[in-house]
């Protein structure tokens, strides 16, 4: 068994009197993607930058690959790409040139024309980055972050502000880097990038980790399927509910949308279109669904609107 | 069809010389595109000797215009690319990011420390060259020998890039812009490039003969115009600028 990738323990850091990692840990296994998810603000960032050796941890510990992000510095580099959040590319200087000088920093990177092709970027080779759109700048970070064939990436919020095309190209990318052998820590406040493509998901909020485990595992945690159904508004619910197995709920959210949730079956089902039926109750739009990771996350990270 | 190329982690950094000669030939590429650079760097210095030498608009003491004037363009020419645009340059690449981005790759700092100093010595010889030729052209005469006039420039190099370091590892880029095109024209007035210090009152030009600009066209031209040796007082004022200002910059400046 191959040691973790990323071992994060109890990690802390402060920024002057705001905390902004409050004792968070997680691993991160060799060879798997896992994803720090989170709202912005949640310490996601902060974390990987102590992981990346940028900063300096006000108390617990991050090993990368082993071996401390600074006193390990110089060993560390050449294993290990970095996709920053934002910048890095220096605007005067043309995108092809940027990517074949990252690429003469290491040994055996990846041929820099493959990945301009692979990311849509070969017609902007001669293009001077302060002209790129904000995915096509993502995307040349991304392959800043992978041209030197590194046994781990760090790629944060590597799908901000693409379109869905190129949001698509980086899912294949990073999945093949992945199979082809690459542990992957990325930071995003996308479901969809967690459910497509982690193998482990981080649910990260005010600095901590507050669940941990595959898709699979956190959306079957709770009430594992509802039933969704449309009808004219103020049916009696009690009369539905007291029909139904004990345990089960019902409400209507809004008026003429209604929601049940419990033991899910065969049984629950007929027994909630037998009650219509003899209501003379057309229920439309009716389906049972799964729990998603979005309803996970939002359950545990609240549903009001934050500030910033 | 061939196969697709490996995505496989393989990771090593570059040897070394390497990973300097590709950030050096890097940064000379963006400098020589970047026309503002050029501007500071050459157009105004060889705009400055061929007026100034061609038109008796200053009164330079006896001799030859162009013999006083070329080697004050000169060390002009040095505070243009190591101070001036070096402390542009580097602010703008911490604004953006670049300098962060580079501490996470195999590029040591010393090594893109490396690059940047050999990115200035390439432009100067540029400079040196250029300048050189247009003075001569104009009829200039230099006298001394080179090795002297070697010295002076690496020090001077040295305390205009340590001074560069420092003014952007403090200011924000956009001050860094603005600061050090007010110091280039302020050292271009008062740091005896166009005219000798003899013009101010003594309690004043005993002041701003410290300053490294007069220290570099002062030392250059004891050199060049008057075959000196070595210019010790002039080399001194450098050195201590330099040991100052690396100091100040080593303590203050931050990557990000």
């Amino acid at each position: 068994m191959a040691a973790p990738a990323v071992e994060v323990a109890e990690l802390v850091k402060r920024y002057g009197t705001r905390t902004a990692v409050a004792g968070l840990s997680f691993e991160a296994t060799s060879g798997e993607i896992t994803a720090l998810l989170g709202p912005n603000g949640a310490g996601k960032t902060t974390t990987v930058e102590i992981c990346e050796g940028f900063r300096r941890p006000d108390g617990g510990s991050a090993r990368v690959l082993g071996l401390d992000p600074r006193r390990d510095a110089r060993r560390l580099k050449p294993r290990v790409g970095v996709m920053l959040q934002s910048g890095g590319i220096p605007p005067d200087a043309r995108v092809g040139e940027v990517l074949r000088l990252a690429a003469s920093l290491y040994a055996q990177p990846v041929d820099a024309e493959y990945l301009l092709v692979r990311l849509g970027l070969r017609e902007s080779a001669r293009v001077t980055c302060r002209r790129l759109s904000g995915g096509q700048r993502q995307r040349l970070s991304l392959a800043l972050a992978i041209v030197g064939r590194p046994d781990l990436v760090f790629l944060d919020e590597p799908t901000a502000g693409l379109d869905p095309q190129a949001r698509r190209a980086t899912w294949e990318l990073v999945d093949e880097l992945r199979h082809q052998g690459t542990s992957v820590v990325m930071t995003t406040h996308y479901m969809e990038d967690a459910d497509r493509l982690a193998d482990h998901v981080v649910i990260v909020d005010h600095g901590r980790t507050v669940a941990q485990g595959s898709p699979a595992e956190l959306t079957s945690q709770g009430a594992e399927r509802q039933l969704r159904f449309r009808a004219r508004p103020a049916l009696d619910l009690d009369q539905l509910l007291s029909a139904l197995p004990p345990g089960s709920t019902a409400k209507e959210s809004p008026a003429g949308h209604y929601l049940i949730e419990g033991e899910v079956g065969p049984h629950l089902l007929a027994t909630v279109t037998a009650w219509c039926a003899s209501h003379d109750v057309l229920a439309e739009d009716l389906r049972i669904e799964s729990r998603t990771l979005e309803d996970v996350f939002l359950d545990l990270t609240g549903r009001e609107l934050r500030p910033s | 069809m061939t196969t697709a190329p490996l995505l496989s982690p393989a990771p090593g950094a570059a040897p070394l010389p390497r990973m300097v000669v590709a950030q050096t030939a890097m940064e000379l590429r963006t400098l020589l595109r970047n026309g503002e650079q050029l501007l500071l760097t050459l157009v105004i210095p060889t705009l400055l000797l061929v007026l100034f030498s061609l038109v008796p608009l200053l009164d330079q003491g006896p001799g030859r215009r162009v013999d006083f004037l070329a080697p004050g363009i000169i060390a002009l020419a040095v505070m243009s690319t190591a101070f001036t645009g070096q402390a542009i340059a580097t602010g703008f690449e911490r604004r953006y990011g670049v300098l962060k981005r580079l501490g996470a790759t195999p590029l040591p700092r010393w090594g893109l420390l490396a690059a940047k100093t050999a990115t200035v010595a390439a432009v100067e010889i540029i400079q040196i060259a250029i300048l050189s030729a247009v003075a001569v052209a104009l009829g200039w005469r230099p006298s001394g020998s080179p090795l002297p006039v070697v010295v002076l420039v690496l020090a001077g190099t040295a305390a205009f890039s340590a001074l560069g370091l420092l003014m952007a590892g403090i200011l924000r880029a956009g001050a860094t812009l603005a600061a050090a095109n007010l110091v280039y024209v302020v050292l271009l007035a008062l740091g005896g490039v166009l005219f000798p210090l003899s013009r101010f009152p003594d309690g004043i030009r005993s002041a701003l003969e410290l300053l490294p600009i007069s220290a570099l066209s002062g030392g250059l031209r004891a050199v060049l115009q008057h075959g000196a040796a070595l210019p010790w007082q002039h080399l001194a004022v450098l050195l201590v600028w330099t040991a100052i200002a690396f100091t100040a910059a080593a303590l203050t400046f931050r990557w990000e």
